[in-house]
């Protein structure tokens, strides 16, 4: 379980490279997780062939779950929207390189149900967009 | 308030009594379980009793003459008299059977509140309250156009009684409050509250989800109009609470279920109601849970709630002082003698479910989140925080451990 509380985690929630608001910008979400409170918004701007150039988070949360967001900010930045509508679990799992229990996981997926309801311009985001 | 060592718990035999108690999270990890508030450990005792109703005598009650049915049926109605023993109801007909607190008080929103209570109508409430004490009387209060009001919590987790007098100025129809928050672990001055209630001439709900099963509560003595309760807090199953309501009360309101058992007669297009309690037991109930209830109080009756509440004196005034001594925590709440066997807490720069997690690595089990009470978390401005609860089997030493787990919390997030 140790193993849930990698360097990079910690770090992350630490210090996080992506923490922060962006107006304007072209896209625009926040969600949080009723069990625990946890609340995210993440802000993109996206150039004109859809490519996502900007990306920022704010709001609060665990560790896993703040992490989760740095990370996957990181990793959309120069994918086309497209590329990020196919994002899913596995991908966050993979950039978090841990396991989660079934409670958990709930955190490690709020920033990507985040941000895919953003980019499918939906009016609330809904668990079965990051279901495998 | 002191206990002599003769009347103090055997904490060796009591946690002999719980077989979970002896598990271990991982190898060489014991359970230290600290979330008795979210749900208490069951006593073999009750296992055994579920068990061996369905084993030896399991059969619907309340029809059927045969053996098993009468032995089920006396079974369930005994567990009833020991329940109405055990709050101090004059009679056992005032305790009605529902699934849990939740529904205890929906029964009386619902059945009370849509026959009593019009348009304009005020329900006051606290701050402090469970969402199982907010949402029955919001939906009611949408469906019937009625006013809720609250009693404000002050800085140090206590009910502002000065303006609850304010707010009785305006003339609430019921007065619905918490015994003990399951957040701060505040004992509310309820009999006060009662008095003062209902010399405003409203009727008194009080949620008795956490101080029935730790403290000596006597409806005639607090004087509640409706107490309710669930088992599984108190060392019984799931699936099973009481709703204690005055005998005039619960014969003036309508059924809130309709179907079987909650009957006399039906017609096609008619039915007349059963007689107390039965009118709102509707369909078969759950007959081993309640069983295992009875079970339950039985253990409690046998110790004493007077020692249980002693026992749990002393373990918070314990947790409370260690816990203070950790830097950067902070315990919601007031002070250890006006409250409960519950410390929430927050630890700085470090969340909640963080927190959580690591203790469970040591075998920890704590609560983190919100605990069912949003507008008070709200209140204190917080989004969540970490709660360890104390029951009966609980020890100094867990307490112990509880305070090393939350070194290694600091030590993981430097």
């Amino acid at each position: 379980m140790d193993d849930l509380y990698r360097e990079i985690i910690i770090e992350r929630y630490k210090d996080p490279l992506y923490r922060g608001v962006l107006e304007p910008n072209d896209i625009s979400f926040e969600d949080e997780n009723p069990l625990c409170g946890d609340h995210i918004r993440i802000d993109l701007r996206v150039d004109e062939n859809a490519r996502v150039i900007e990306a920022a988070f704010s709001g609060h949360g665990c560790a896993i779950s703040q992490a989760s967001a740095d990370l996957l900010l990181e990793s959309i930045i120069g994918k086309t929207l497209d590329e990020v509508k196919q994002l899913n679990k596995q991908d966050v799992l993979d950039l978090l390189g841990i396991e989660l229990g079934p409670v958990r996981l709930k955190c490690a997926l709020l920033p990507l149900k985040v941000v895919k309801a953003g980019v499918y311009g939906l009016g609330e985001a809904s668990d079965s967009l990051v279901e495998e | 308030m002191n206990t002599t060592t003769a009347e103090r718990l055997d904490l060796i035999q009591i946690r002999e009594d719980f077989p979970i108690l002896k598990r271990e999270i991982a190898p060489g990890i014991p359970l230290v379980y600290l979330d008795s508030t979210a749900t208490s450990q069951k006593p073999l005792a009750v296992i055994r009793a579920m068990n061996d109703y369905y084993e030896r005598s399991n059969a619907n009650i309340h029809r059927g003459v045969h053996t098993l049915a009468e032995e089920a049926t006396a079974q369930y109605e005994a567990a009833r008299e020991k329940i109405a023993r055990f709050i101090g109801a004059r009679k056992s007909c005032e305790v009605v059977f529902v699934r849990n607190t939740t529904e205890a008080i929906n029964l009386v929103a619902f059945s009370w509140g849509r026959k009593f209570l019009q348009r304009g109508d005020r329900v006051l409430l606290t701050e402090m309250e469970h969402h199982s004490n907010l949402v029955p009387w919001q939906i009611l209060a949408q469906e019937k156009g009625l006013e809720l009001d609250f009693i404000p919590v002050t800085e140090n987790g206590l009910l502002d009684l000065d303006e609850f007098q304010r707010l009785l100025g305006q003339k609430p129809k019921i007065v619905a409050v918490t015994q003990m928050s399951n957040v701060l672990g505040t004992i509310n001055p309820v009999k006060q509250i009662a008095q003062l209630a209902h010399q405003a001439g409203a009727v008194v709900l009080v949620d008795g989800a956490q101080s029935v099963p730790h403290l000596p509560v006597n409806v005639e003595d607090l004087e509640a109009d409706f107490l309710a309760f669930s088992a599984h807090k108190m060392l019984g199953p799931t699936g099973i609470g009481a709703l204690f309501g005055k005998e005039e009360l619960l014969e003036a309101m309508p059924p809130f279920l309709g179907g079987g058992d909650m009957i006399k007669k039906v017609h096609l297009r008619s039915f007349s109601a059963n007689e107390l309690p039965h009118k709102f037991e509707a369909g078969t109930p759950a007959i081993a849970e309640a069983i295992g209830f009875g079970a339950a109080i039985d253990y409690l009756s046998r110790i004493g709630m007077e020692r249980v509440a002693a026992h749990e004196r002393e373990i918070i005034h314990y947790a409370l002082e260690a816990l203070s001594e950790i830097d950067g925590l902070t315990v919601f709440g007031p002070p250890a003698d006006q409250k409960g066997a519950v410390a929430s807490f927050t630890m700085r720069g470090v969340h909640p479910h963080d927190v959580s997690q690591i203790l469970d690595s040591q075998g920890i089990a704590v609560r983190a989140g919100h605990h069912c009470a949003m507008p008070l978390h709200e209140k204190f401005g917080l989004p969540a925080t970490t709660r360890a609860s104390f029951y009966l089997y609980n020890t100094h030493q867990e307490v112990d451990q509880l305070v090393r787990g939350l070194a290694k919390v600091k030590k993981i997030f430097g």
